[in-house]
């Protein structure tokens, strides 16, 4: 595992990037976590600025980005301070010489040389001068100090691809597109990235290089997926197999804006994408969309959902067809924006005024993004209901190689637009769905209204009466929790039965994944159900919570999908909850089923 | 000839529902109802092409007495909603229902962003300078120290002037007309109905419970001729009980000037175009009822006709992409950037 930290302007997040594609290509597995500021450039130098990039690649399987890193580059001592706590002891530290002088190390809040004063003697410190080399190596350019100083990244690159043994075609290839309007940056990144690899075999500094061979992956195409990229093809697949034109209405938010980004581009798959004036007119817009026949969706994170609420109660008093998806971060209010969290979860089930019951999904991995964006549009088409997914920072930035489906494997998604007039009601319901007609604008004889207030079941046409407002409640209820026909069982990974459940949701099913897995090594009897359905829950869950001695609900929140199990089945789940925005561990979920075992 | 490929001819009651209207007895509403169902089957446009789309307020209960396709949203969201259907739906004929509070106060943002972007929709904003809904509370639009339930020592707010408002988002159709003044009604809705982007139309609209001759001065039989000015394209700006007064541009600045007596004649006076291409002289004309001696104006400000509408660029940008990079292959979606196999 490897790390690569800097500055927030020194292009971390690309080189980190760079990495993992080549890697990706090579046939590791792998798992990634970029941590970076909410600030887009603080001081230079300084604490808050520094930003990271976290590789995890491996010949076996890999769940997670990894509890602590082999190899660190760090590319000033601010971003030596942050992160020297996660190397392993005799990792490797490779660092930036030239920037370890005196106002560097006071930006950084040192008081002594960390190069000079011992403190790094339990690793394998190779201090390189990257600014003068990079200086060096693209001198013959003509290029001013400034211009030549940001290509560093790219030679601190080329010393890891020599260090892990791997080839920089495909970098190469990256920069002659990325600068390809600019070819003199393309020949100084290059210049740069390949006298960083000729610096580690010339030197003979590095007396190892590392060769790890391809994973075993299972047979087929494959490439490299974040989560938000994930979402965003979902949803263009979806709306291809539903036949139905896609609308975006979004407005920027971190860290979802890459939704609106990625569906942005896809122009030519005519997708509408229309960035609002405010998070409410970008659900808003959605629904109008949705009331057209569109497949609508929404794009936000905790703040914009908290403003999307009342909106979010319209769509299900229409009961029109939309997926909004919450990317979580850390809160309250504007929180921790670019670190990841879980805490929306009761929000999303019971965050409206009265009862407005949508159903939630969650996925599980950046490639699983992909399938649940499909599966809620699907879901929120064949009910005619608002569907919630919540993915989290770590998801949406993270990324892992995805097998790429064949367009033929893909499930169709049937619609059906009401077109006969001949005793058409605008809520008459389909028996087995509950599912009201989708009746678009421009039908003829389907001229009807819809809207916020009451309306009396089957005609539509306001009503305000007491046993009629109980039973369209009742009806949303009963049509959300309809969809549980559609929920698979779940089936527990590990033991079927045993000392230990655990029961999770979201980004942890890597730790989980890695830990249920050493855990049962030991000898242990644990299973692991990872919920992809969190409303309704999969019908056999109640079953299963029955099979163990002790349920455990990990959690980056605190405690919430517990919360939920303890009311709805009478059960004694405990929670494991970090609110630090940041993943868990494999060695915390680890120890904490110790814990939890011998107790 | 076969008659069978021409559409129905529609009349007014075609497009009356069987609901219950629920306005007060006396509200202006109804004139208004009654003026959008005489105009709508003029139009040419089939019924299930309309869309009437309103938000919270005593206005937006507009869509339930229209036979049209409906939609009551939430409060002041009715030109997001109506932006989102038209930009999937161009074909379709979209009006909006708002008043002061729904379209100045909680949806003053969707207001002018839909005016910006010149979405194709037709905006009828009711004012009647009070919340009449939520039982008489003061309104974005309501007069300086004005006592209501929610100000008994009066308002402390400057109102908005609705039009002004409305060019200052560079609306590119901006007309106000009055519930009572139906014929006057009629023709501005037709106006605006030919129009291809937005269209906001302020009414002055009576509210006899809460806010009654809100607009007696412009109303009045005997008085309003001396207090109204109407705007009609190409015409002299005049005036007055015996047409014995105009309005003349001096510098940036317009005046009354009596006709006749003084040797001013209508040849000195503005004369009305509402084609103008500066918003800036709509502006003036929206800002003249305020200085004393100056009549309100109604009929149509501006009519700016060049500016294409928002759904009709967004169609042409993926037409355009679509010829550029051919229509979207999803197979090769998928597959985009790096990949590699992994081979049994």
């Amino acid at each position: 595992m490897i790390r690569f930290c800097g500055d927030s302007g020194d292009g971390m997040q690309i080189t980190g990037s760079q990495f993992t594609n080549t890697v990706a290509l090579y046939g590791n597995d792998l798992a990634t976590l970029p941590d970076y500021p909410a600030e887009i450039r603080a001081p230079a130098g300084t604490l808050p600025g520094v930003s990271g990039f976290q590789v995890h690649f491996s010949s076996s399987d890999v769940y997670t980005p990894g509890d602590s890193v082999d190899a660190l580059i760090a590319m000033n001592p601010a971003a030596l301070k942050m992160n020297l706590p996660d190397l392993k002891a005799n990792g490797i530290l490779i660092v930036n010489l030239d920037d370890f002088g005196e106002t560097d190390l006071r930006k950084a809040q040192m008081t002594s040389n960390p190069l000079e004063d011992h403190s790094l003697d339990g690793y394998r410190l190779f201090s390189v001068e990257l600014t003068k080399l990079t200086r060096a190596a693209l001198k013959e350019l003509g290029l001013d100090n400034k211009t030549v100083d940001r290509c560093k990244n790219f030679f601190a690159l080329g010393m890891c691809y020599w260090l892990y043994n791997r080839s920089m075609d495909g970098t190469l290839r990256w920069i002659e597109d990325k600068f390809k309007s600019k070819p003199v940056l393309v020949q100084a990144n290059r210049l740069a990235m390949q006298a960083g690899y000729s610096y580690c075999e010339a030197t003979e500094a590095f007396q190892i290089s590392y060769e790890i061979p391809p994973a075993k992956l299972k047979p087929g195409i494959y490439r490299n997926i974040s989560g938000n990229t994930a979402l965003a093809m979902g949803f263009v697949a979806a709306s291809q197999k539903a036949g139905l034109p896609l609308f975006l209405g979004s407005y920027p938010i971190t860290p979802a804006s890459d939704i609106l980004h990625e569906l942005s581009a896809y122009k030519n798959f005519g997708v509408i994408t229309f960035q609002a004036e405010d998070e409410i007119a970008a659900i808003t817009s959605a629904i109008g969309a949705a009331y057209a026949g569109a497949l609508a969706i929404t794009s936000t994170s905790g703040p914009g959902m908290a403003l999307k609420t009342e909106a979010l109660g319209l769509a299900v008093a229409v009961e029109l067809p939309l997926v909004i998806c919450d990317i979580q971060r850390g809160g309250p209010s504007t929180g921790l924006p670019t670190k990841t969290e879980q805490a929306d979860l009761l929000q999303a089930l019971y965050g409206r005024n009265s009862e407005a019951p949508i159903p939630i999904l969650a996925p599980s991995s950046p490639g699983d993004c992909f399938w649940i964006a499909m599966e809620a549009s699907r879901i929120a088409i064949k009910y005619m209901v608002p569907v919630i997914i919540l993915s989290d920072g770590y998801l949406a930035n993270g990324a892992e190689p995805w097998p790429v489906p064949s367009v033929s494997d893909l499930p169709e998604i049937p619609v059906h637009f009401e077109t006969n007039p001949e005793g058409f009601r605008p809520y008459r319901r389909n028996p087995d769905t509950l599912a009201r007609p989708w009746a678009i604008p421009g039908t003829p004889g389907l001229e009807h209204r819809i809207g916020g207030l009451e309306k009396q079941d089957v005609t539509g046409n306001v009503n305000y009466e007491p046993l009629n407002h109980e039973r369209m409640v009742r009806l949303r209820s009963a049509k959300v929790d309809a969809i549980v026909q559609d929920v698979p069982d779940a089936v527990p990974a590990g033991d079927a039965s045993g000392e230990l459940l655990i029961v999770a949701w979201g980004s942890t099913h890597g730790p989980i994944t890695a830990a249920l897995k050493t855990k049962r090594a030991d000898g242990h009897r644990i299973g692991h159900v990872h919920l992809r359905h969190l409303n309704p829950l999969p019908k056999n869950l109640g079953e299963i919570l029955g099979r163990y001695d002790r349920v455990l609900v990990p959690e980056m929140n605190m405690g919430q999908l517990s919360m939920v199990l303890r009311a709805k089945y009478l059960v004694d789940a405990q929670g494991y909850n970090k609110i630090q925005g940041k993943p868990f561990k494999q060695s915390e979920i680890e120890q904490k089923i110790e814990e939890i075992l011998e107790s | 000839m076969s008659t069978a490929t021409l559409p129905p001819v529609l009349t007014k009651k075609d497009f009356q529902t069987d609901q219950e209207i629920r306005w007060c007895p006396g509200c202006g509403d109804y004139a208004i109802l009654s003026a959008v169902q005489a105009v709508f089957p003029e139009l040419g446009i089939p019924r299930e092409k309309f869309v009437v789309i309103s938000g919270i307020g005593c206005s937006s209960r507009f869509p339930y007495y229209m036979n049209t396709f409906g939609f009551h949203t939430i409060h002041g969201r009715a030109p997001a909603v109506a932006t989102g259907l038209k930009v999937t739906r161009p074909d379709l004929e979209v009006w909006v229902a708002t008043g002061d509070g729904d379209s100045l106060s909680i949806g003053g943002n969707h207001t002018i962003h839909m005016l910006r972007r010149n979405v194709g929709l037709k905006v009828l904003m009711f004012n009647n300078r009070i919340y009449g809904l939520t039982k008489g509370q003061y309104s974005p639009t309501s007069e300086i120290g004005k006592k209501t339930k929610s100000t008994p020592y009066g308002t402390t707010d400057r109102p908005f002037n609705p039009l002004s408002l409305a060019i200052g988002a560079e609306a590119t159709f901006v007309a106000r007309s009055v519930d009572v003044f139906q014929q006057h009604l009629k023709d501005t809705l037709k106006k605006a109905a030919a129009h291809k982007g937005s269209a906001y139309i302020e009414i002055l609209q009576n509210c006899n419970i809460f806010n009654d001759h809100a607009w007696e001065t412009i109303t009045e039989r005997d008085a309003r001729s001396e207090h109204v000015v109407q705007l009609e394209h190409g015409k002299p700006l005049v005036f007055g009980k015996n047409r014995d007064k105009g309005i003349r541009l001096n510098g940036l600045e317009l005046e009354v000037v009596p006709l006749g007596a003084g040797g001013v004649t209508e040849k000195d006076l503005l004369v009305h175009n509402e084609n103008d291409p500066r918003p800036s002289y709509a502006f003036l004309l929206s800002q003249m009822e305020l200085r004393p001696g100056f009549p309100t104006p109604i009929g149509v400000l501006r009519a700016w006709p060049d500016v294409p509408r928002y759904e009709d660029v967004i169609a042409a940008q993926i037409r355009d992409v679509q010829a550029k990079r051919g229509v979207g292959d999803l197979a090769k979606l998928l597959r985009a950037g790096d990949t590699w196999e992994v081979r049994a």
